[in-house]
């Protein structure tokens, strides 16, 4: 046991390294859905933004919950890409042939992936708060917002080291990465609630498990803990169900590459 | 030398969707040798030397490292062996120390025992000056390096070099090569795939030849041209045209063994060169074939490749990997 947190800690210390290395990219990384989206898209939709239809004091507020999914999905479904790398160059066949636990590159990818997107959505919680926003649970409701993000991410982050294994070259992964980020998000509650939707797209929506996340995330931040709870509850109940399958494919994938 | 086995592989087979990477290979390779995998890309070696290092399940067959299974004892086998892989296996954002500082965890040192021996290591690779510079920073030779430094971290019995000098400049060729006889001075066993004759020549004590996945011949570089015995005419002629003809007309004749033909010669396997200089002259001037040059030599390992593959490794591996 000891031996195996010896690797884990190794293993996950080297991503920090290579992110602390990569100034410009962490700047970039950790940046990016505060501006574009709660900053830029946020105040964009201010005033165009119905609060009726949104049910929310301001366009920005209701925004919040959606960036912050939108965050662990990004992260989730990029979380792999090292993972590629490593495999391309050899650095993972380097690793796998040292007598590591088998699943400890996997592990410390996921402890890495889970840590950066829980400061980037306290980080967005901190924008949100000076454009306004209150959390409306206090601590405890942030709290469960980390971990319906936790939940979220790891679902995410074992597809995308399914893709990283599985793809034949880098520019599959990016391809099929591109083409499945913003269709998430356009067809969940991120930007609009449902029930202003298309009906087709209301449709589609409810079955994209980034919804369940937001639908919790939102009242957490908007109204209180008895709206949010049964929302919470069923959040937890569709992540489980959207992990292990997730986990189940991630770890087929990864023992067909990996022998 | 020990004759004790270090690697036994035998009736290996690794098939691909129809395709059979490795057809029924067996080799032993003995402790404290270098022993070579020679053979052109695609011949069978990477997905042997895999086997080796418990990433691939062979289809059929099996393969052992001093008498552990690569397979059901795989965790075992990993404390084993060090390997150095073909790709430059490294992240050019870690320095070279904090590459050799990882590898000491996965192999479970304590922080005292890993900062020896990284110290040690760096200064045998001659890394010392740049240990703490992130990798990007360092050159082709530098990176190889490394990643040798990082293939004897563990300190291994046995260390697995994949084509450790390919894309290298002579002198880091050079270089490499002293690395390796040192390592077998130390009692260190190496198994090495490469597609260079000469390295193979001048490196290894055993080597296998392997092309379509099988073991062609097996033997030291020096058995291996023994066994192929007599001398080796090579000549070239001024018109290719009368090549054919003469190819034809040398087959036939009592003192002559083969006859390949090259670029703008050939190649001719004799009994001795002494007898069959002057019928080989005789032919061409029978047939008004004239010649630009003609040489005689024993053989040599590329005459060895070719007369056991039919063909020479420069011609099978693609140029793109040939070149230095």
């Amino acid at each position: 046991m000891a031996h195996y947190w010896q690797e884990i800690g190794a293993l996950t210390m080297r991503w920090v390294r290579r992110l602390s290395r990569e100034k410009f990219s962490m700047l970039f990384t950790l940046v990016q859905p505060m501006l574009f989206w709660l900053i830029f898209f946020g105040n964009l939709f201010q005033r165009a933004a119905d609060t009726q239809v949104t049910q929310a004091p301001n366009y920005i507020s209701f925004l919040a919950a959606g960036v912050v999914v939108m965050t662990v999905l990004n992260n989730g479904l990029a979380g792999g890409v090292d993972l590629l790398f490593d495999k391309e160059n050899g650095f993972l066949e380097r690793l796998m042939s040292t007598p590591i636990h088998r699943s400890s590159v996997i592990l410390s990818r996921f402890i890495f992936v889970m840590t950066i997107t829980s400061l980037q959505v306290l980080v967005i919680l901190g924008v949100a708060f000076l454009f306004g926003v209150q959390p409306a649970t206090g601590l405890l409701g942030i709290a469960t917002i980390l971990l319906i993000g936790m939940m979220f991410g790891v679902g995410l982050t074992a597809i995308s080291m399914a893709m990283a294994f599985s793809v034949k070259s880098h520019g599959d992964f990016f391809s099929v990465l591109g083409f499945l980020s913003l269709p998430m998000i356009f067809l969940s509650s991120a930007l609009v609630p449902l029930a202003a939707m298309p009906g087709w797209m209301s449709f589609l929506a409810q079955f994209n498990p980034m919804t369940w996340a937001i639908d919790a995330v939102r009242p957490l931040i908007l109204s209180g803990w008895s709206e949010a709870l049964p929302h919470v509850g069923m959040v937890v109940v569709v992540m489980v169900v959207f992990d292990a399958l997730c986990l189940y494919g991630g770890a087929k994938a990864f023992r067909r590459a990996m022998g | 030398m020990d004759r004790t086995i270090a690697i036994d592989v035998s009736h290996l087979c690794k098939t691909y969707e129809n395709h059979k990477a490795v057809d029924d290979l067996s080799f032993q390779v003995y402790s404290g040798e270098i022993f070579g995998l020679l053979g052109p890309n695609g011949a069978g070696k990477s997905t042997t030397l895999r086997t080796l290092i418990t990433l691939l399940h062979p289809t059929s067959g099996t393969a052992s490292i001093l008498g552990h299974d690569t397979v059901k004892e795989a965790d075992k086998v990993r404390t084993l062996f060090g390997y150095v892989p073909q790709e430059r296996a490294i992240d050019r954002f870690l320095t070279g120390r904090e590459h050799l500082e990882l590898l000491g965890a996965l192999y479970h040192l304590t922080k005292e025992e890993a900062n020896k021996r990284i110290a040690e290591l760096l200064k045998l690779v001659e890394l010392e000056a740049h240990a703490d510079r992130p990798a990007k920073t360092y050159s082709g030779g530098m990176k190889r390096k490394l990643d040798i430094a990082c293939g004897l971290l563990p300190d291994p019995k046995i260390l697995f070099l994949d084509e450790p000098t390919l894309g290298l400049d002579v002198p880091s060729r050079m270089r490499i090569w002293d690395y390796v006889r040192m390592l077998k001075a130390r009692g260190m066993t190496v198994v090495m795939t490469t597609n260079y004759l000469d390295e193979a020549d001048q490196l290894c004590d055993r080597l296998a030849i392997i092309d379509g996945g099988k073991v062609k011949t097996i033997g030291s570089p020096a058995e291996l041209k023994v066994a192929l015995g007599g001398d080796i005419v090579s000549l070239t002629v001024k018109e290719t045209s009368r090549l054919g003809a003469l190819a034809s007309a040398l087959k036939g004749q009592p003192a002559i063994r083969t006859v390949n033909t090259t670029e703008n010669g050939l190649d001719i396997r004799v009994e001795s060169a002494e007898k069959a200089l002057p019928a080989i002259l005789e032919a061409a001037n029978k047939l008004e074939c004239r010649l630009d040059f003609i040489d005689y030599h024993r053989p040599r390992l590329d005459d060895v490749f070719i007369a056991h593959t039919g063909r020479s490794l420069r011609d099978a591996a693609p140029s793109a990997e040939t070149g230095e």
